[in-house]
């Protein structure tokens, strides 16, 4: 414990003083520089959040009913508060999306990682996951305005579902790792009950590979709802609140922090500070309540 | 490369065994499993060859011999847990009461409900105590919550851990002792009724207390059920086994891998004080192995 040395008093009997000086300097020098390099992380992280808060809280906190109760303003250049539409139209968009993709991509995990494996389709898919992950959102705003957008039209759905395609790689690949985690002595437990394959991925590896897959299934939705680019030619540009994902335009905070960022004057300023806290914040609320979720659920397994 | 699942599976689960099969005959006792010439192969690999023997019901039959003989793989084949592996291949014929378990008529998880298996290390499913002995009657389709709590109470009291463990039977399973989650794994074994109980290395992760409950235990239920243990541990054998066969490795000349092989098959006294083999003799001495 002690690395001070002089307090043994023997030599001989018992010297438990660290030896070789250098060895003691590079553990030292390597733990600093690690403390360093998460300094560096936190630095920028801190003054991101830092100044959402300081300039977003302004209007959010002032105008507080306001700016979730009414309409986003008509005219750009108006000062004061309504974000209505854009938090709606987040909510509505992401929860689609999520809806599309989530379950597409835990079942294509479970088919690559219980039932595929290595046969050349999974790798395909696999490898098909790997190369969407890598394509620019954009990209996928662009697909879905030529194979939907362009035949029905701009509206709420056809923004989910370019959503969902950026979602689907990122949950495919999470949701595999996870249930690759999941040890093969549980399975042949399983199975040696007499199981099935399909009811064992059902009750044992499911289940036990639940916590994981909320977390990646949580990191593709907050990616999604801060997503800008896949909305810009898909959902139009709305400011009165629209419930419907399939009726007429739509908006979002993403796109709201977009739109209003690029003009000079205070009020648009001060609105897309002011969507920048809010999406922060419900994403964080989100991320919060899927946490303590999970957390129960498993103190209940162990 | 196909998977062990098209090389032996059945197509479709709703095939069952014969019907004969699940009432045994009165007669003179006839065995429960009969090997003919299994050999296993892992790809291209032979990993046992030609192994002829006969499990007696209501006995306990060991699995001794140094490792890598194939005793392991005999006993998955058994049950057909083989059939998870990769690549993996069974030649000849394992009756079990005349039934060859590798027909293609017959579902694998019918051969696995009759032939249940107690691991090596503990495995229990990260669920509470009670969900993890339900788990088996469940997948049967015992809905009723009066019947569960029967069947896993009579299913705790044959594994000798009902006392341990009746006040806190909704708790994680996880948080019990190394030999507690091994004696749920056979309460969670039982509680399906089969008929036989492969167990592989049932004692190795535990220490000798551990293991002296465990082999109680599987005197209890010899009654019961066939039990086959694989052990690498022959003081084990010895003392828990009524029959002991004995495996070892054979080096090929020319590739240089090794093969097992049964040596001999006999009462459990006779292969410790009189084998019939020099390499038996020699292992039981612990002269080599």
């Amino acid at each position: 414990m002690s690395n001070s040395p002089g307090t043994v008093a023997s030599l001989t009997a018992a010297d438990l003083r660290p030896r070789g000086g250098w060895r003691f300097v590079k553990s030292r020098l390597m733990s600093v520089l690690m403390g360093a390099a998460f300094l560096i992380v936190v630095i920028p992280i801190v003054f991101v959040l830092g100044s959402v808060i300081q300039k977003g809280a302004g209007i959010v906190v002032r105008d507080f009913p306001a700016w979730f109760t009414t309409e986003i303003p008509a005219r750009s250049r108006a000062v004061g508060p309504g974000m209505k539409g854009a938090i709606i139209g987040t909510l509505i968009i992401t929860a689609a999306a999520s809806a599309v993709a989530i379950p597409l991509g835990i079942l294509a995990a479970i088919y690559l990682n219980e039932y595929g494996r290595t046969s050349p389709f999974a790798r395909m898919v696999r490898f098909l996951a790997n190369v969407m992950t890598g394509v620019p959102s954009i990209v996928m705003g662009l697909f879905i305005y030529i194979v939907f957008t362009i035949s029905f039209g701009l509206a709420g759905i056809g923004g989910a579902l370019a959503l969902a395609a950026l979602m689907l790689p990122i949950v495919i690949r999470s949701c595999e790792e996870m249930l690759r985690l999941v040890p093969g002595h549980l399975r042949e437990a399983s199975y040696a009950l007499g199981t099935t394959k399909s009811r064992t991925v059902l009750t044992v590896v499911l289940p036990s590979a639940a916590p994981g897959i909320v977390s990646g299934c949580l990191l593709a939705i907050a990616r999604a709802a801060g997503e800008t680019a896949p909305l810009l030619f898909t959902i139009g540009a709305a400011k009165i609140a629209n419930w419907s994902l399939f009726e007429g335009e739509n908006t979002t905070l993403s796109r709201q922090i977009f739109v209003n960022a690029f003009e000079v004057l205070p009020g648009p300023q001060e609105r897309a500070w002011g969507a920048a806290l809010t999406l922060m914040a419900m994403t964080f609320l989100f991320t919060v309540v899927a946490r303590v979720v999970t957390a129960r659920q498993r103190k209940k397994q162990r | 490369m196909t998977t062990s699942n098209t090389d032996l599976s059945t197509p479709d689960a709703t095939a069952s065994l014969p019907e004969s099969i699940s009432e045994p005959a009165p007669t003179a006792a006839p065995p429960v499993f009969e090997l003919r010439d299994l050999e296993v192969y892992y790809g291209s690999f032979r990993a046992v060859r030609e192994v002829n023997m006969q499990v007696m019901a209501h006995e306990i039959t060991a699995f001794i011999g140094p490792s890598g003989c194939g005793k392991t793989t005999v006993l998955r084949s058994l049950n057909r847990m083989n059939d998870v592996v990769a690549g993996a291949r069974v030649g000849g014929k394992v009756l079990y009461h005349g039934v060859d378990l590798y027909a293609p008529d017959v579902s694998v998880t019918e051969v696995r409900h009759r032939i249940g298996m107690v691991f090596q290390r503990p495995n229990p499913f990260p669920k509470s105590i009670y969900d993890n002995v339900a788990f088996g009657p469940r997948v049967n389709g015992v809905k009723k919550k009066s019947d569960l709590d029967e069947i896993v109470e009579s299913s705790l009291r044959g594994a000798a851990l009902w006392d341990e463990v009746k006040d806190r039977l909704k708790s994680s399973a996880l948080g019990m002792s190394g030999g507690q989650q091994q004696r749920l794994c056979i309460a969670r074994a039982i509680a399906v009724e089969p008929e036989v109980i492969l167990m592989d290395e049932p004692c190795s992760a535990l220490d000798p207390i551990a293991t002296a409950r465990i082999e109680d235990l599987m005197q209890e239920i010899k009654g019961r059920f066939t039990i086959i243990i694989v052990t690498h541990n022959m003081q084990q054998a010895a003392r828990v086994s009524d029959r002991t066969a004995f495996f070892t490795t054979e080096v090929n000349p020319e590739s240089d891998r090794r093969t097992g092989v049964l040596v001999e098959y006999a009462a459990t006294s006779k292969i410790f004080s009189a084998p019939g083999d020099e390499r038996t003799e020699q292992y039981v001495t612990g002269r080599f192995g």
